[in-house]
């Protein structure tokens, strides 16, 4: 589903490269946390899931997609088979939640008929019943995060990129995004998750991969925040780097 | 594709920058309406070109008692030279070159004189004799005046050989130099109005840059993105250049056709068809400046 094979990305102007010879391997409907300090890489390897950006050297294949040779015209289309939400939501002020979340549909091009159904469908489900024709500065940051995440996953994605989704929030509201992360996952979608929430990854116990400095130091299954002896099914442990 | 999304995007697009849509339509109907003017000239002239090369003679003046000693050793061109020239003009070798010729003696010569400068004070003192006979000649091809010139240059009772079409060629020249300048005014406004276009595109997606990166994130095509762009800046210059092509039109019904035409009956002028050829083609244009201008200044914001 996803392949990433010994990736290094080198931001022009940068000494260190952000990424590393990273190689990473996600199976369909897996749920990975990437977890590292800031500036470790996770959001450069997002960029280059997503094609937003491009490796300086080795493999990037997402959903059969060879990310590095397809045409930029292809892209456009690739991108509809996934879903983003990051930290600051990306909402547009100038339109309510209905609207925002009609807006990722009408510029794909879908049908007028399609958007009535699909959109009141997704606003139930992530929990917005009632507060279609609010704009976004009349919600909350859970609230926001609800409709960006309407907004992703209203075309079906195969998979959710959440670039720290749960960062603006506070623990409750953090906790009821995750439980909606969860049921998107459960229903069969790919999430990779970008987080510093140690209460969040502790608590899901989900795979884990770590970085440190543009390396994967750690890429374990059932795994908390931080590396544990008890951890099932260490895929690599840290120790295989040390 | 979803028209009604499109047409809400431009609408918006045009909303939000009026003052630049309004300079975007000035400056492309200020700038077209050179074009036009500059092509209508153009047309004029190759008009005028028809009209008088067709009726421009080459003429063989025979000397006169009053001609310079230095052509005209002889005096007055006698009979028998005036013979042997349009027996020249007659023979075999020029022949194929010549449509028709006709002899003006003094007297036919003073009578158009006498017309020409009617009232003119030169008019009355001038003599039958002081004025050249003449061979007015009509050539099938009017660019081979060469020949006729070869011909009778220096020949005995011939002052001068003259083609009428040096004077028009010195009338035309001028003209033409204007022409050319007026396209050259308007090849730069219209370089400027395709940099205004495309700043003003640039602006609008700047202020769109949000909603830009959204439609990039979800996978809009780039088609979808660039469209309401460049129907936008589209928009704009097809306005300008319509109202260009009004201004056009209305030169020469009212300037033209109302006025010049009115003021100098014997020229022939450019007509409301030719006006009415020249409007598709600056709305043409304006669109296609307006489309590549757009198209280029909102390229930026499509890389991947
Ligand atoms: N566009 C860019 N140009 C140059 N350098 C960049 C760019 N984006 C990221 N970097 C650098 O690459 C490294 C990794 O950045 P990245 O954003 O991937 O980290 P991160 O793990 O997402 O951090 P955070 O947890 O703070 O979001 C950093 O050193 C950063 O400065
Ligand atoms: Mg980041």
């Amino acid at each position: 589903m996803i392949s990433i094979a010994n990736v290094t990305k080198q931001y022009k102007g940068s000494a260190k490269p952000a990424l590393d010879n990273v190689s990473l391997e996600i199976e369909k409907g897996e749920f990975v946390f990437l977890v590292g300090a800031s500036g470790s890489g996770k959001s450069s390897l997002m960029r280059l899931m997503l094609r937003e950006d491009v490796p300086t050297k080795g493999a990037v294949h997402v959903l059969g997609e060879n990310l590095i040779g397809i045409p930029s015209r292809r892209v456009p289309y690739f991108r509809r088979k996934l879903g983003v939400v990051f930290q600051d939501f990306r909402l547009l002020t100038n339109k309510t939640v209905a609207q925002n979340v009609a807006f990722s549909l009408e510029v794909i091009g879908k049908s007028q008929g399609f958007i009535q159904q699909a959109v009141p469908d997704v606003l139930r489900l992530v929990g917005l019943e009632g507060k279609e024709n609010r704009l976004p500065t009349e919600l909350s940051g859970g609230e926001q995060q609800r409709v960006a995440l309407a907004r992703a996953i209203v075309n079906k994605p195969s998979i959710l990129l959440a670039d720290e989704p749960t960062g603006n929030l506070d623990p409750t509201t953090s906790q009821e995004i995750m439980a909606l992360i969860e049921r998107i996952n459960l229903s069969g979608t790919t999430v990779i998750m970008a987080t510093h929430d140690r209460n969040i990854v502790d608590r899901l116990q989900k795979r884990v991969v770590e970085l440190n400095g543009g390396v994967i130091i750690r890429d374990q299954l059932g795994a908390g925040y931080q590396k544990s002896q008890t951890g099932a099914n260490p895929i690599i442990e840290g120790g295989f780097f040390n | 594709m979803r028209a009604g999304f499109i047409f809400k995007e431009i609408i918006q697009g045009l909303k939000r920058n009026a003052s630049m849509v309004v300079s975007v339509v000035l400056v492309t109907f200020i700038s077209l309406t050179f074009v036009g003017t500059a092509s209508l000239l153009q047309l004029q002239i190759g008009q005028m070109k028809n009209y008088w090369y067709d009726r421009a003679q080459v003429a063989v003046y025979m000397c006169t008692d009053v001609s310079p000693s230095d052509t005209c050793p002889q005096g007055g061109a006698s009979a028998d030279l005036i013979a042997a020239v349009e027996q020249r003009l007659g023979s075999p070798t020029l022949q194929p070159y010549i449509e028709k010729f006709y002899f003006e003696n003094h007297d036919q010569a003073y009578k158009t004189f006498q017309d020409q400068f009617e009232g003119n004070a030169v008019a009355k003192y001038v003599t039958p004799e002081q004025l050249n006979e003449t061979f007015w000649i009509n050539l099938k091809d009017a660019t081979k005046s060469q020949i006729i010139t070869e011909s009778f240059s220096g020949v005995a009772g011939v002052e001068e050989v003259r083609d009428q079409r040096t004077y028009l060629d010195q009338i035309f020249s001028i003209l033409n130099a204007a022409s050319i300048a007026a396209i050259a005014i308007a090849s730069l406004m219209l370089v400027s109005a395709a940099l205004l276009i495309s700043t003003t595109i640039r602006l609008s997606a700047f202020s769109r840059r949000r909603e830009l990166g959204i439609m990039r994130l979800v996978g809009a095509s780039n088609f979808y993105i660039q469209l309401p762009f460049i129907l936008e800046g589209v928009v704009a210059a097809t306005i300008g250049s319509v109202l260009a092509g009004g201004a056009v039109v209305a030169i020469v019904q009212f300037f033209v056709q109302g006025y010049l035409a009115q003021q100098l009956p014997f020229t022939s002028f450019v007509g409301l068809a030719d006006g009415l050829l020249v409007v598709p083609i600056l709305i043409g244009a304006g669109m296609l400046l307006a489309a590549a201008a757009s198209g280029l200044a909102i390229r930026r914001y499509l890389k991947i």
